[in-house]
């Protein structure tokens, strides 16, 4: 008997969302990547086969991490007997419960610092992240970064192979190490949360699904290292990031932050952002410590997110940051940003002529930015023909309606 | 336990200095290896001669061909290398990092292949 499609697409959910905790679970159990990865899938078909005719169990996470756990068992039993001590020490029966008792035990926290090894080559560790902690297909993150499914799938097969070869642990480092190992991380946990906050394509623009690990993850951290400044900057960003999610969208499109409806964004998660953003700046001017990028874009945001009226946001000051963000990392793609705010100050005809120098043809946000200045600038043919290279360029529906209105009403060429 | 190789790699002019330029290299290195004796980490350790001093043999065809010179030949090749004994890379890559300052040079680090 086939499940309904309703049920099948609650289990698929369900199976989502528990995917990371359940790998994390096994790996720490099994010590083996593959193993997690294999009994989890197999995990799956046998919750596809017996939900619909027994219900979903009420902890669905642990009913999944119990029958992978003996689909596991079974396997090395199956496996040839090379190493026995090994296998012996895996048939000693766990007892640990499904949910974690505490940031530092938390299984998932282990399988991020596994992940974002430095042993790992910086691509393989956003790959294996994005895989077995966000749960995403192959396919999906091969997307995400512009590659072929096939070079993605080798990518985390080989990236796998490297753990188990060189015997990368699963633990959270020592108190030592984690300070270094931490860059590492935040990237690839920033990298999960603007994967989840505007995804390169696909059904839903937004998968909230990423977006809420990201921030578990970065509160975690910030349990864990309250002392870190970047640690904090990371998870302010992404809290003031998150809670305007839902004011992004309406009908199907993306709505710019000047024209969002502020009633709209979650207060909560604004004024968790701001105790943040306000703490480090305190402990930077005591400590006259430069602060970090993170914490510089986090202060940005909460400028940005200070005012209930898009027309009393402080230009001045966020052209500020950008210039201390600037200082800190010179790349084109923030004096991009920075151009944007300058338009606000400066007007659009300078802000357009620090764009013209930038060397990022081919970057969609360029292309985006140029056709919203020459349109403020009235120069409709060449707007128009720059929205329709972002149009192009992006393969996110709501990005696509949004840039497709601003190019049906712009008005005739210029002269 | 899984053993790793951490190999240094040289070249001529490593090989070209002379004693005294040597010497605190030398020192270092001992005393990190009575360092890894005492860990319990040590399984064997040494510096080779220079590759001048290496000999090829091929026994796979029907006749045994000696060569002198390297397998290959390369502007920088195998200098010296540890044998240790550590419980996962991460206790690996610290050993290596002390190995790495004592003998001021690169160290790469491999697992052995476990029986």
């Amino acid at each position: 008997m086939s499940p309904s499609s309703d049920l099948r697409a609650e289990i698929d959910r369900i199976y989502r969302e528990e995917y990371g905790r359940v790998v994390a679970s096994l790996a720490r159990r099994f010590g083996d990547l593959d193993i997690a990865e294999d009994t989890a899938g197999e995990a799956l078909l046998t919750a596809i086969e017996r939900w619909p005719v027994d219900g979903i169990p009420p902890n669905p996470g642990g009913w999944l991490t119990t029958t992978a756990g003996n689909r596991a068992i079974d396997r090395i039993r199956r496996e040839s007997l090379r190493d026995t001590k090994h296998q012996a020490a895996l048939m000693i029966s766990d007892d640990t419960p499904h949910e974690s008792t505490g940031p530092v035990e938390d299984d998932r926290l282990r399988l991020v610092f596994t992940c974002c090894h430095p042993a790992l080559a910086p691509e393989a560790r956003v790959a294996l992240t994005l895989r077995l902690l966000g749960g995403l297909t192959v396919e999906e993150i091969a997307r995400a970064f512009f590659v072929p499914e096939t070079t993605m799938a080798q990518r985390i097969t080989r990236a796998k192979a490297k753990v188990k070869a060189a015997h990368i642990p699963y633990r959270v480092p020592d108190s030592g190490d984690v300070t270094d190992r931490l860059g590492g991380v935040l990237a690839v946990i920033y990298l999960v949360f603007n994967e989840g906050y505007l995804a390169g394509g696909g059904d839903d623009p937004v998968r909230a699904d990423l977006t809420t690990e990201a921030i578990r993850l970065g509160r975690i951290l910030h349990q864990l290292l309250p002392d870190e400044g970047e640690v904090a900057g990371l998870l302010a960003l992404m809290l003031l990031t998150e809670a305007r999610r839902t004011a992004r969208f309406a009908g199907g499109e993306l709505v710019t932050l000047d024209e969002q409806n502020r009633g709209g964004w979650d207060r909560t998660l604004i004024a968790e952002g701001h105790t943040l953003v306000r703490e480090r700046l305190s402990r930077v001017a005591a400590t006259s410590a430069r602060a970090g990028p993170y914490q510089i874009m986090a202060a940005i945001n909460a400028v940005h997110t200070d005012t209930n009226d898009a027309r009393d946001t402080d230009w001045t000051q966020i052209v500020a940051l950008y210039d201390q963000l600037y200082a800190v990392t010179p790349t084109p793609v923030v004096a991009l940003n920075r151009a944007v705010a300058v338009a606000e100050l400066d007007g659009p005809d300078v802000a357009l002529a620090i764009v013209d120098a930038l060397a990022l043809a081919g970057y969609h946000a360029w292309h985006v930015t140029r056709a919203d200045l020459l349109r403020r600038l009235g120069r409709s043919t060449e707007a128009r023909a720059e929205y329709d290279t972002a149009i192009a360029a992006t393969q996110n529906p709501a990005e696509t309606a949004y840039l497709t209105r601003r190019r049906a009403h712009l008005v005739g060429p210029d002269a | 336990m899984t053993q790793y190789m951490l190999s240094v790699h040289s070249s001529s002019s490593d090989y070209d200095k002379t004693f005294e330029e040597m010497q605190p290299t030398f020192e270092a290195v001992d005393a990190y290896n009575q360092q890894l004796i005492a860990d319990g980490s040590w399984v064997y350790a040494g510096g080779l001669e220079r590759i001048e001093a290496a000999t090829t043999v091929d026994g796979t065809g029907q006749d045994v061909i000696v060569t002198d010179g390297p397998f290959l030949e390369t502007k920088e090749y195998l200098g010296g290398f540890w044998v240790i004994e550590a419980p996962d890379l991460d206790a690996a890559l610290k050993i290596a990092a002390g190995a790495s300052k004592a003998c001021q040079g690169k160290v790469e680090v491999r697992p052995f292949q476990s029986e």
